[in-house]
């Protein structure tokens, strides 16, 4: 169980908070992060779905992306930033508004997806020609290289590596943030407001990755610890480790990359298709639109599916997917046990024709195998604030 | 005779020739919360260090290793029906099985509390 660690592991600015809190530390994309705290991933897990829970997501990448083809604040700015963005990733940055979010893909030439991030427009005009990016620890450093490389002459990255993040998510979380940022409790599900909290300069977005309502809020590194705290004394919130995280956005449906989506596989396939904008779709103009074009019209190879087995025993990623007569048409990238549903849930990858709701199939565990079938995902619907 | 422990974290408790096995509460702690037992069936037969039990927690699943060669003579379903049971009390009501002793000479490698207690301490 004990890998040799060779590597000296990172800290986030929170590192301190967690050994403090009784957490277990392990690591994670090359830091050594909370995995679970004393009470545990079940229970961390039923908390976030009842309350509120916090999360140090500060591994992360933050970065602004800006033009280098217009003064930033500049009327054609947030055209040419979003232009070049688009020619990274399939998404409608265009028609992005003012503090609006997106969750989109980077693509590699082959149309797979190089990793998954959220972009957001600033919400002040002086932030015209400026994205806001959210990227995955383990490809941070592969991604902004990507990034560099491809838009050289067009836009420049501004690493936030001074930066902490935190999200905070549950049916409990607005009520909370809303007491530390008056008004954020009315703000719109995937926007972005700047503010302050203490002489902090504070990035406030509504989103997450729980299926659950909440908020993801960038914080200066040296203020974050003073955050956090301040989240903490509510009695509704509790910290979250990465174990209750994995288990609550396997419940909501959503892709960890890595495992359910990688270089191989496109958003088509992964069923992310949303993540293709409508004029992008007509147009193309995407890193393997040929074959993402293709896909759309006529339905990719594979598909990923939600998987209910219907015994008790978890079925766990890398297990070989069969039909029900047997034949090998898959394997499964994410699974586990679902807290919320008291039962084993998981999410894999089928050939053509074996992706209906409801189909029966098979999954092997410890070479036997278990009766499953498809099912609609999120598997546990998603409560994001619609107000 | 007293309880026996193994580098694995099973505990063994030997009455006649039969040996209850069961998981450390050191090993239930790591686990976290257990949701999945799986159990061999009463019959069958192990060697010793072979693999004869799932435990699984929300993250993760584990092999559970025979401490000792032979037969299962019992099977304990209440933490197959409630796996929980498995973090409430596992050095008790929660046994695995019942094996019975084909080589008795086995016990004398596993450790006794205070070996188990140093191995736990030093790992």
């Amino acid at each position: 169980m004990n890998e040799a660690i060779n590597v000296e592991l990172k800290h986030t600015p929170l590192h301190g908070l967690h050994v403090a809190a009784g957490a277990r530390m392990g690591p994670f994309a090359g830091y050594d992060m909370p995995i679970q705290y004393p009470d545990g991933v079940m229970q961390e897990h039923l908390h976030v779905r009842a309350a509120a829970g916090l999360f140090d997501v500060s591994h992360m990448g933050q970065a602004f992306l800006k033009t280098t083809q217009a003064p930033i604040g500049a009327p054609q700015a947030h055209e040419a930033i979003a232009a070049a963005l688009e020619s990274l990733a399939p998404g409608e940055f265009k028609k992005l508004k003012r503090g609006g979010l997106r969750y989109s893909v980077l693509l590699n030439d082959e149309g797979g997806v190089h990793d998954d991030f959220m972009a957001t427009r600033p919400a002040m005009e002086a932030g015209d020609g400026k994205l806001f990016l959210v990227v995955n620890a383990a490809c941070k450093e592969e991604d902004y290289a990507l990034i560099a490389d491809r838009l050289a002459g067009r836009a420049e990255l501004d690493i936030l590596d001074d930066r902490a993040l935190l999200a905070i998510q549950g049916p409990k979380a607005a009520a909370v943030v809303d007491a530390l940022f008056p008004g954020a409790g009315e703000q719109k599900f995937m926007t972005m407001v700047p503010t302050e909290w203490e002489g902090a300069y504070v990035l406030l977005s509504r989103c997450g990755y729980t299926g659950e309502d909440g908020f993801e809020i960038s914080v200066p590194a040296d203020d974050a610890e003073r955050l956090a705290k301040a989240l903490l004394a509510h009695d509704d919130v509790k910290w979250i480790g990465l174990g209750a995280r994995d288990s609550l956005r396997l419940e909501a449906g959503l892709c960890l990359y890595g495992h359910d989506l990688d270089g191989t596989t496109s958003p088509v396939e992964g069923g992310i298709d949303f993540t293709i904008g409508k004029r992008r779709r007509e147009e193309g103009g995407f890193p393997g639109a040929d074959r993402i074009l293709r896909e759309l019209s006529d339905g990719p190879a594979r598909r990923r599916v939600g998987i209910l087995p219907e015994g008790r025993a978890p079925v766990r990623e890398g297990a070989v997917i069969l039909s029900a007569d047997g034949a090998e048409i898959g394997v499964v990238t994410s699974g586990g046990f679902g807290p919320t549903l008291a039962r084993p849930v998981a999410m894999g990858y089928v050939k053509a024709g074996f992706d209906a709701i409801g189909a029966a199939l098979q999954v092997v565990v410890r070479g036997k195998p278990l009766p499953a079938s498809v099912a609609a995902t999120p598997f546990v619907p998603h409560r994001y604030y619609r107000g | 005779m007293s309880i026996r422990y193994t580098k694995e974290h099973e505990w063994v408790r030997v009455e006649g020739d039969v040996a209850t096995v069961g998981i450390t509460s050191h090993a239930a702690e790591q686990l976290g919360d257990v949701v999945f037992v799986e159990l061999p069936d009463v019959g069958a037969s192990f060697e010793r260090n072979a693999d004869m039990a799932v435990v699984e927690s929300v993250k993760a699943a584990s092999d559970v290793y025979a401490p000792v060669s032979g037969e299962i003579v019992s099977a304990n379903g209440a933490i197959v029906d409630d796996p929980a049971k498995v973090n409430a009390d596992p050095d008790g009501e929660a046994w695995f099985v019942k094996i019975r002793l084909s080589n008795r000479e086995e016990l004398d490698a596993l450790m006794d509390e205070a070996a188990y207690k140093s191995f736990v301490e030093a790992s």
